[in-house]
């Protein structure tokens, strides 16, 4: 079993929950997993192409999987994986 | 400088602890003493925050923490940087602005607050959004700059700005009740922020803090681990974060840190950079 913790952005599309568990040997089996559950949830991380979104994050543990095989990356059980989008909220000072 | 009529033995046995106090005054030697005495900082770092410049890029939920704490730590300049004016909305979180000064530009309402918290140091200000014409010009005059904009036109004008003029950025954002934090310094050799998030998202498929709302109490949180970090940069002491990003989890009360390598493919800093001055239509690629 695969941990994943889902990003604030994300929480409408899983009831509110920080952290979901999948069952998956890839990050790609690991989307797949995700949005049988959680309808909705690939296209947020995925493009039309179905290529990673540039401004999204996936770290398997500690590590960006786009240093690693992208969304080949393998899984392991107990692994934990973070989705991470770049937010932007601080202040105003718009360019 | 006016002496105090009366030293406490503390402040005493703090001076004693003090090898290079020379060039602090009485005053400065009580006012900081609580971290003159912490072997990391001593005189010499106190001298070092007094001779340091930091910029803050919004006067606002996180510049307004940062401030205060740089400002009470006796950092010597401290610029802000803000086109806005002080609004109801924004006192649940943008805690250096008051009822008071409500209507008033936000950096002046903001230096007002710092210099009644530390008059020794220098606020200077800037009414005016940064953008490609004036960003390398202020960023230039400081030693690290802090972004605390609230959209991803600033932040990648900022990134690639730092990285030209040499700067270190210490850069935090917020959405809801979620937080990041990482240091940008690619003149030291470590990734900058297009390395983290090549491309902005796609306008209207993120909202901002505005249509999402954020937790008041959340902007504290990272402006004051911003400040934090400036410190210890300043000081160059402890652990950079600038090959990590931090993700605070407000709700599950979590920090979690991810590793953040350099992309050799990136188009700023990589090793075939694509991006040569501050050109580009920022506003056009980055809107949100």
């Amino acid at each position: 079993m695969i941990k994943v913790r889902i990003p604030t952005p994300l929480r409408p599309l899983t009831k509110g929950q920080g952290e979901v568990d999948a069952q998956a040997t890839s990050i790609t089996e690991m989307i797949d997993s995700l949005n049988s559950a959680h309808p909705g949830i690939k296209d947020r991380l995925c493009d039309d192409t179905g290529e990673l979104r540039r401004f999204v994050n996936i770290y398997v543990n500690e590590e960006d999987i786009r240093f690693l095989k992208g969304k080949e990356t393998s899984l392991k059980d107990g692994d934990e994986v973070s989705i991470v989008p770049a937010i932007a909220g601080g202040s105003s000072c718009q360019a | 400088m006016l002496l105090p009529h009366h030293e406490s033995p503390l402040v005493t046995h703090h001076r004693s602890l003090i090898t290079d106090f020379m060039e602090l005054t009485e005053l400065q030697i009580q006012r900081y003493s609580r971290q003159i005495i912490l072997s990391e900082v001593g005189g010499k770092g106190q001298m070092k925050l007094s001779k340091a410049k930091v910029l803050l890029i919004g006067a606002g939920g996180l510049g307004s923490p940062a401030g205060l704490y740089l400002a009470a730590a006796g950092v010597g300049t401290i610029g802000l940087v803000d086109g806005d004016v002080v609004d109801l909305s924004n006192l649940q979180r943008q805690i250096m602005h008051s009822t008071a000064t409500v209507g008033m530009p936000k950096v002046e309402s903001g230096r007002k607050t710092l210099s009644a918290i530390n008059p020794e140091i220098t606020i200077k200000t800037y009414h005016q959004n940064v953008d490609s014409d004036n960003i390398l010009a202020l960023v230039s005059e400081y030693d690290i700059v802090l972004d605390g904009s609230d959209n991803f036109s600033t932040r990648f004008l900022v990134n690639d700005a730092c990285f030209f003029a040499k700067k270190t950025l210490i850069s935090a954002s917020m959405f809801r009740f979620e937080g990041q934090l990482t240091t940008i310094k690619p003149h030291a050799g470590y990734p900058c922020y297009r390395c983290l998030y090549p491309e902005p998202p796609p306008a209207g498929l993120v909202p901002n803090c505005q249509e999402a709302g954020v937790l008041g109490v959340l902007a504290g949180t990272m402006g004051i681990l911003q400040a934090s970090e400036a410190i210890k940069e300043i000081l160059g002491i402890g652990e950079t974060m600038a090959d990590r990003l931090m993700i605070y989890d407000a709700l599950e009360m979590k920090f979690r840190k991810v590793r953040r390598p350099k992309d050799p493919a990136c188009p700023l800093c990589g090793e075939n950079p694509k991006i040569k001055d501050l050109s580009m239509d920022y506003v056009v690629s980055c809107t949100i």
